[in-house]
């Protein structure tokens, strides 16, 4: 018999419907591999105790006849979604001890459909990150390694937990968000399905916010067919946040095996990038050919506008976190560091509690915003997003889906690319356009890299066409036929 | 635009965090660094084009207006770094 935390989430479903091994029993699995990769520093707050708990009902559950649609499976969850009761950390520094006495609704809705919760994952602090260095809880490693060569590297950014501890078989799938790439880059630096729903599909009450006006939470799993399944129950209209769209949620999985034929898949040519490594270029092509040789029909098309998303990017989210971070001022949770009076409190609590990143993107937004400057920056990248917005809109009068690569190269050493912040900044170039547009967006595991390290595709769609995305994804996923795994894991 | 030493610990008192000088003077390379690039932004002919705050553009759902939640006062004090007799606490900030 397979290990049970080799299986994916569909088959474990079967299993335990069959009786083959209780929820309890893969609880266990997945708490024994926890601990045998500590080292990964996937996790901030382990929880085999609820994992334990949870399970143990579940299987009640299902001896009662109730089963739900994740009935019995272990879960990570980002450490930006609040759990009752149970440290939330958003991996900074300034949340410490905060226990949120409420739940979010993403998290409800998974618990309310049978899954248990195996513990907290590492993050970048706040989100802001692409390669999870920035936690105050420290980085993860990507549980891949360059053949012959052992440094770590990093698991991508901001969701590098829920990546690292997915590919590593910790667990069975985790949640993400996604503010800029968040959950895209992660999956295509460890090999996973990844994606991004559109905005308003996944409510974002109770999740910690950073740019709320781009911000999505969604999956990571090991198979388009689980990352269907789990974003089926994460969806949803939530009266709680004013953003959620109030649309029916359609069964992902029931259309995953329809195909591409017929389908128009647009190719853009503004994504062939300078200094693109050549294997990202071939990859794409392959993964064009792959949809053609399935019946689509591949189209060339134009989307002028995006060289400018990430500085539009690095306007509009920094100047929505700064005010969202305004919150943490040590008066009423987290961090509080003394001071002379109340600024100094503020300035005090604030210096030590957030890190290098985050002080970063606050000052910024904070100038963008400012009075003299509000203008020439905030208003002028709203402009710009209105037209990024238009260019989606009018390729997507003439194709059903866009294909691109996830991300400009593989996964990176610990300490590349540090140096420079925009230089981290551009890991997200192909993944921040859809952000700022609000439509959804995937990323497949689709080869390896000649030294060995997984490499993504991505696919983006029309607002709230996740299907199309899930099915198209579905076709690249078996003509890839991906199915390596990070050694030692 | 190019920042400098008062420019950056102006901005880092309205954003409420206090910087060291030499922390000062990374944030003025770092930050000038980030607006120049965000600076080519300005390439673009925006004259007549709306900005757009939100994807979502319907209007925001309105309910009735009644109370919907409240007596939580040691709930919501529980994470509270300092809290006293039900209440917050901060500095005194009036003589």
């Amino acid at each position: 018999m397979t290990a049970l935390t080799e299986l994916t989430m569909t088959q474990a479903l079967a299993g335990l419907a069959k009786g083959s091994f209780s929820a309890r029993e893969l609880a266990e699995a997945h708490l024994a591999v926890m601990e045998r990769h500590r080292g990964l520093n996937a996790f901030i707050t382990e929880t085999p105790e609820k994992a334990l708990a949870m399970a143990g009902e579940s299987d009640a559950r299902r001896k009662r006849g109730e089963v739900g649609l994740l009935e019995g499976i272990p879960l990570g969850i980002k450490d930006l979604f609040c759990t009752e009761g149970v440290l939330t950390t958003a991996g900074s520094h300034i949340l410490d001890g905060f226990k949120p006495p409420y739940e979010s609704t993403v998290t409800a809705k998974l618990w309310q459909a049978g899954a248990a919760m195996l513990g907290k994952l590492n993050m970048d602090e706040f989100a802001m990150g692409s390669s999870n260095t920035t936690s105050y809880h420290g980085n993860v490693k990507n549980p891949w390694t360059r053949r012959g060569d052992n440094r770590d590297l990093v698991p991508g950014g901001s969701s590098g937990g829920s990546a690292a501890a997915v590919a590593a078989r910790m667990a069975m799938a985790a949640t993400g968000t996604d503010t800029g790439g968040s959950i895209r880059q992660p999956a295509a630096f460890c090999g996973l399905v990844g994606i991004k729903p559109t905005y308003g599909r996944c409510s974002r009450w109770g999740i910690v916010a950073f740019a709320s006006s781009l911000d999505q939470a969604g999956p990571l799993a090991r198979s388009v067919e689980d990352a269907a399944l789990m974003l089926q129950v994460m969806a949803g209209h939530d009266p709680k946040d004013s953003t959620s769209v109030d649309l029916p949620v359609p069964d992902y999985r029931a259309g995953l095996g329809a195909g591409v034929k017929g389908l128009r898949i647009g190719i853009p040519r503004e994504y062939r990038m300078d200094g693109m490594a050549a294997e990202i270029g071939a990859l794409w092509a392959k993964g064009a050919e792959w949809l053609k040789a399935a019946g689509a029909e591949i189209v060339d098309i134009s989307l002028p506008h995006t060289k400018y998303a990430l500085p539009t990017y690095y306007i509009i989210a920094p100047a929505e976190a700064s005010s969202n971070l305004a919150r943490y001022d040590g008066v009423r949770f987290g961090l509080r560091v003394p001071g002379g009076s109340l600024d100094e409190m503020y300035e005090n609590t604030r210096a030590a509690g957030f890190g290098a990143e985050v002080k970063r993107r606050v000052l910024i937004g904070t100038y963008v915003l400012s009075a003299g400057y509000y203008d020439a920056y905030y208003l002028k990248a709203q402009r710009l997003r209105s037209l990024i917005l238009g260019d989606f809109t009018k390729a997507f009068e003439k194709v059903d889906a866009i294909l691109t690569p996830a991300t400009p190269t593989p996964a990176f050493a610990v300490g590349e690319r540090m140096d420079d912040p925009i230089a981290m900044y551009l890991n997200d170039v192909f993944t921040v356009p859809v952000n700022l547009a609000g439509l959804p967006g995937i990323s497949v595991p689709a080869g390896l890299s000649e030294d060995g390290l997984p490499l993504g595709l991505q696919l983006l769609g029309r607002a709230f066409d996740e299907a199309t995305l899930f099915r198209t994804a579905r076709t690249i996923e078996e003509a890839a036929g991906f199915t390596a795994k990070a050694a030692g894991i | 635009m190019s920042l400098d030493r008062a420019a950056v610990r102006h901005i880092a008192t309205l954003a409420r965090i206090r910087v060291s000088d030499q922390e000062a003077d990374a944030l003025v390379g770092d930050l000038g660094k980030i607006l120049a690039w965000v600076e080519q932004l300005g390439e673009v002919d925006t004259a007549g084009v709306e900005p757009m705050a939100s994807v979502v553009a319907r209007k925001l759902p309105q309910r009735a207006d009644e109370v919907t939640d409240g007596n939580i006062r040691d709930r919501l004090l529980a994470n509270a770094p300092e809290p006293a007799m039900g209440f917050f606490t901060v500095p005194k900030v009036v003589e």
